[in-house]
């Protein structure tokens, strides 16, 4: 079956600010934000997108939901290239593509109750003016916001951070999409607030249907969340697997590396030293060949040359590197 | 004990009245130990930091409690006066507020000189000295800010603390807004601190899983005040406090096999009008009406024992038992609200 | 849950004229300075709209004694209130009348110069790329020409009429109001619930009309507060200097008629005090009231 998003070779270079000497030598440094980025979700995945600031998951994401044209590459939607959609297409793959947002207190117009808020998609899809009340009580209802009249003519300051989520994701459902991009939905709320809107991203999925992506440097999130995990580094995959694979048995060094650095509740944790060096390079002069190798413990010969290539290394987990 | 904070109340004024940010809050700091401060936005935590190194806001006094650094009790008047040197703070913005006009180096040298009264070369001696500490090249005292990386920055911002060698470093939040695998550098730098030089901390945080790798000991605050403290270790693997007992529940653990995440009901409370009695109550699955009119928060801090604010505290084995069933969260009236 | 018969939405979706307008008009009420600045605006406009009733006599007939001669720089008095000019003009006709071509001036420019500004900002602003390009290197341009010889050579070209002297000025400012609108337009487009908009299907013009607009308004606001300044300043300059519109009556042409008929030293105050004054009164009312808008825009904390 044919997937529903898929990504063939994209590429997105974002110019890079330049310094004098740069532009008095003529040279134009890109920030390389994706480089060479193919995969596919299918219809009911729940694809997490992981990896630390700069490895290009934001602009992933965008990019999925045409907020921002590749440089290279296509994306297809359903079948369609999104490079090709316009006017009434165009509008069509929107009312199916929706997205969360990372930060609820910015996500809505602080001019707009709430119920404006959440019916402004049925508006711009040119739904019926009769139909919004009912669509949008049904939206409240799946994201658990009780007492519907209480909100409606509420601000978004008026509301808790884990409330506006709720009416954020509300909003991203009110059309019924096929998929969903949720980019670090729970990371600016409070601790205690996130079990209940992961839980509820997790339902919702469950209850209709949806494709889900969901980008986020947190990976004990996105083990709750998604069946399938792809890691980014320095704007290429470097590992696309099962998210309990990944987890329990990372086959890249830098996901090794991801692993290995995230805390766990237990005060017996390993502390032993993280497998990998340095820092993350310039976005605009990524090392050649593998863009991991200035910081990977078993670099060889073979990684400077040659770029890794993403290659099946058990079954339906892929790997970027020239150790496997 | 290097600092011993006791019954500390920490008033705002605000134009809806008066507001208590802090309403009791008492722990103690072991010398040489990491303590780990943790709790959710509005908790208090960075409200008691401040106040106890005296850079609390215009509208911010304290109301109540005492504050003893070294066995002598201190105020914001001797904390500026006196202290500035003995106790170092690197509040949650450290990174950001490097000067971006000046060289990180000579940022540090200023301090040195400025407040420490060192002559330029001792200065930039220490500098190099301090950069080393906190594991950054000597090379990049030249450089500026902005050719630092978050990390870097942070790093930065820790040796600026360290420069007038503290006895006791407050940091608030100091690596939330970096990557996880900065984060356990600087992680490991500050363990690595405590070891060389005898320093105690007083780590600010909401993430568990951080107080877990790092601290040696944990205070649980909530809505103004503490409700458990102890060893890391204990308060971790045996909870006494429901609030507690839903934390560990809420935080996803990345290497366990549970997958389900249980969200604790409702939302604290506002403090302009702080409810009578245990605060966590009417969130708390195991509430009885005595907890709705008793108030239920720590007074005296020990530290080297496992201690719970909770009512039911004689009960507390049964409790945990009850608070591992996700079902006993999800009964509460409060569950699908949050 | 109640079914209501009657769906609760709001009844506009769109521009939200009202709470702009009512926010816009609120402003002054908060604003000592501004307040003072609009008084003095509507001051000037009732004397303009009653100029007739309050000087009923034509400020450009030469006026004669009751013995026949020329009514030459009379000073001020009962038939005078201010005099009149060396050539038998009364002054106090000239001050009221001239009140109607300062605002009309100002008010014209200010209407061309924070619409054209507005409209070029938004659209420079949101939808980037060549036209982005294009009206900035337009308006590069026209900053770059400096601004009293070029209106008196545009003068010189079209014709010394008050509507060129306001077209003038109106090329001129118009890039300044386009360039702040445009980068305040860049920022908000960037904003977490404009990409919302987008995301759910949002038209171009829509997110321009019912997102960034309304908070682009204070700014065209304080934009066409200064533009009235200017203008009148710059018309009065024009006439002083003698391009202006020799048959219409502007406080610039009075000062103008002053300078050359060296009324100053006569000692002929009452001459070209009045008009001097009344250019200062209104362009600082323009100041403030601009003012008052940029704290609506960008308010500063004051405190808690």
């Amino acid at each position: 079956m044919a997937a529903l998003v898929e990504l063939r070779d994209v590429v997105k270079h974002f110019p890079g600010a330049r310094s004098l000497g740069e532009i008095v030598r003529g040279r134009h440094p890109a920030v390389r934000a994706l480089d060479g980025v193919s995969f596919d979700v299918g219809a009911r995945d729940a694809v997490a997108i992981v990896g630390e600031s700069g490895c290009g998951k934001t602009t992933l994401g965008r990019l999925m939901l045409k907020l921002v044209e590749p440089t290279a590459g296509s994306i297809a939607f359903d079948g369609a290239a999104l490079s090709g959609l316009s006017g009434e297409n165009l509008r069509g793959f929107r009312r199916q593509a929706q997205l969360v947002f990372q930060n609820p207190f910015e996500a809505l117009n602080p001019r707009f109750t709430i119920y404006r808020a959440v019916a402004e998609p049925l508006l711009n899809a040119g739904i019926d003016r009769a139909e919004h009340m009912d669509r949008v009580a049904s939206a409240f209802r799946r994201v658990h916001l009780p007492d519907l009249e209480r909100y409606l003519d509420k601000y978004p300051h008026q509301l808790s951070g884990g409330q506006l989520q709720r009416v954020v994701l509300a909003r991203a459902l009110v059309l019924a999409p096929r998929f969903l991009v949720a980019d670090e939905p729970v990371s600016m709320l409070d601790v205690s607030v996130r079990a209940g809107i992961l839980a509820l991203l997790r339902e919702v999925r469950d209850a209709m249907g949806l494709s889900a992506v969901y980008i986020s440097h947190d990976l004990a999130l996105v083990r709750y969340l998604c069946e399938r995990t792809l890691v980014m580094y320095l704007g290429r995959v470097v590992e696309d697997g099962p998210t309990d694979e990944i987890v329990r048995h990372p086959r890249h060094p830098y996901t090794r590396a991801l692993v290995a650095a995230v805390p766990v509740p237990d005060a017996d944790q390993s502390r032993a030293p993280l497998p990998i060096k340095g820092n993350v390079p310039d976005a605009r002069e990524p090392p050649s060949g593998c863009a991991f190798r200035d910081r990977c413990p078993y670099a060889m010969r073979k990684c400077t040359e040659e770029t890794p290539r993403l290659k099946p290394a058990a079954e339906g987990h892929a790997v970027a590197c020239h150790l496997e | 004990m290097i600092l011993e904070v006791d019954g500390l109340q920490i008033e705002y004024a605000t134009r809806a009245g008066a507001v208590r940010a802090v309403d009791g809050a008492s722990f103690a700091v072991p010398e040489g130990r990491i303590v780990g401060l943790v709790g959710e936005s509005g908790c208090g935590k960075t409200t008691a930091v401040r106040a106890i190194m005296g850079v609390l806001a215009e509208n911010g006094r304290r109301a109540g409690g005492r504050v003893l650094f070294k066995g002598q009790p201190i105020d914001e008047a001797t904390t500026r006066k006196h202290l500035w040197r003995d106790i170092a703070y690197v509040p949650q913005s450290a990174m950001n507020s490097l000067d971006p006009v000046y060289t990180v180096g000579s940022q540090l040298v200023e301090v040195l000189t400025r407040r420490g009264n060192a002559s330029m070369r001792a200065a930039r001696a220490r500098a190099a000295e301090l950069f080393d500490l906190v594991g950054l090249s000597e090379s990049r005292l030249a450089d500026y800010p902005h050719q630092f990386s978050g990390g870097m920055r942070q790093r930065a911002a820790i040796a600026m603390a360290l420069a007038l060698n503290p006895s006791l470093l407050l940091a608030d939040e100091p690596v939330t807004a970096l990557d996880v695998i900065v984060q356990r550098q600087i992680l490991d730098m500050l363990r690595d601190l405590q070891q060389r030089l005898r320093l105690s901390m007083v780590l600010v945080t909401h993430d568990i899983s951080v107080v877990a790798y790092l601290c040696d000991d944990v205070v649980v605050m909530y809505a103004g005040q503490v409700i458990e403290s102890g060893p890391v270790r204990e308060v971790l693997n045996r909870p006494r406090h429901p609030y507690t007992m839903g934390l560990r529940n809420a935080f996803p653990d990345l290497m366990s096999d549970a997958l389900e995440l249980v969200p604790i009901g409702g939302s604290p409370p506002d403090l302009s009008e702080p409810p009578a009695g245990c605060r966590f109550a009417p969130r708390c699955p195991f509430a009885l009406t005595a907890c709705e009119t008793t108030p239920a928060f720590i007074a005296n801090g020990a530290l080297r024992t496992h201690v719970s604010a909770c009512l039911r505290d004689a009960e507390t084995d049964t409790l945990r038992t009850a608070a591992l069933d996700p079902a006993t969260w999800q009964r509460s009236s409060n569950y699908a609200m949050s | 849950m109640v079914e209501r018969a009657e769906p609760i939405a709001p009844a506009r979706t769109g521009f939200p004229l009202l709470p702009v307008l009512r926010r816009m008009a609120a402003m002054p009420l908060k604003d000592p300075f501004a307040f003072t600045g609009l008084l003095i605006y509507v001051l000037f406009v009732m004397v303009a709209l009653l100029a007739d009733q309050l000087a009923p006599v034509d400020p450009l007939e030469i006026l004669f004694t009751k013995t026949g001669k020329l009514a030459a720089n009379v000073p001020p008095g009962a038939e005078f209130w201010l005099g009149t000019t060396n050539l038998g003009r009364d002054i106090y006709a000239q001050l009221v009348h001239g009140t109607r071509s300062a605002l009309a001036v100002g008010l014209s420019a200010a209407i061309i110069v924070s619409t054209v500004g507005t409209v070029v900002g938004l659209v420079s602003g949101y939808f980037g790329g060549a036209v982005d390009a294009v009206l900035m290197r337009i308006a590069d341009m026209a900053l770059s020409l400096p601004f009293l010889p070029f209106v008196i050579v545009l003068t010189g070209f079209l014709g010394a009429d008050t509507s060129n002297i306001v077209l003038a000025v109106a090329l001129l400012l118009w890039p300044n109001s386009a360039r702040v609108i445009r980068s305040q337009v860049l920022t908000l487009r960037e904003r977490a619930y404009v990409e919302a908009a987008r995301v759910t299907g949002a038209s171009a013009s829509r997110i321009l009309f019912v997102h960034i607009a309304p908070n682009i308004l204070p700014l065209s606001f304080v934009y066409a507060a200064i533009a009235i300044g200017w203008a009148i300043i710059t018309e009065a300059s024009v006439s002083f200097l003698g391009f202006g519109d020799p048959d219409s009556v502007s406080w610039g042409m009075m000062l103008q008629d002053a300078f050359s008929s060296q009324a100053l030293s006569r000692g002929q105050y009452a001459w070209f005090v009045p008009p001097g004054l009344c250019i200062i009164l209104v362009v600082v009312a323009g100041f403030f009231i601009s003012r008052g808008y940029e704290e609506v825009f960008m308010p500063r904390l004051r405190g808690r």
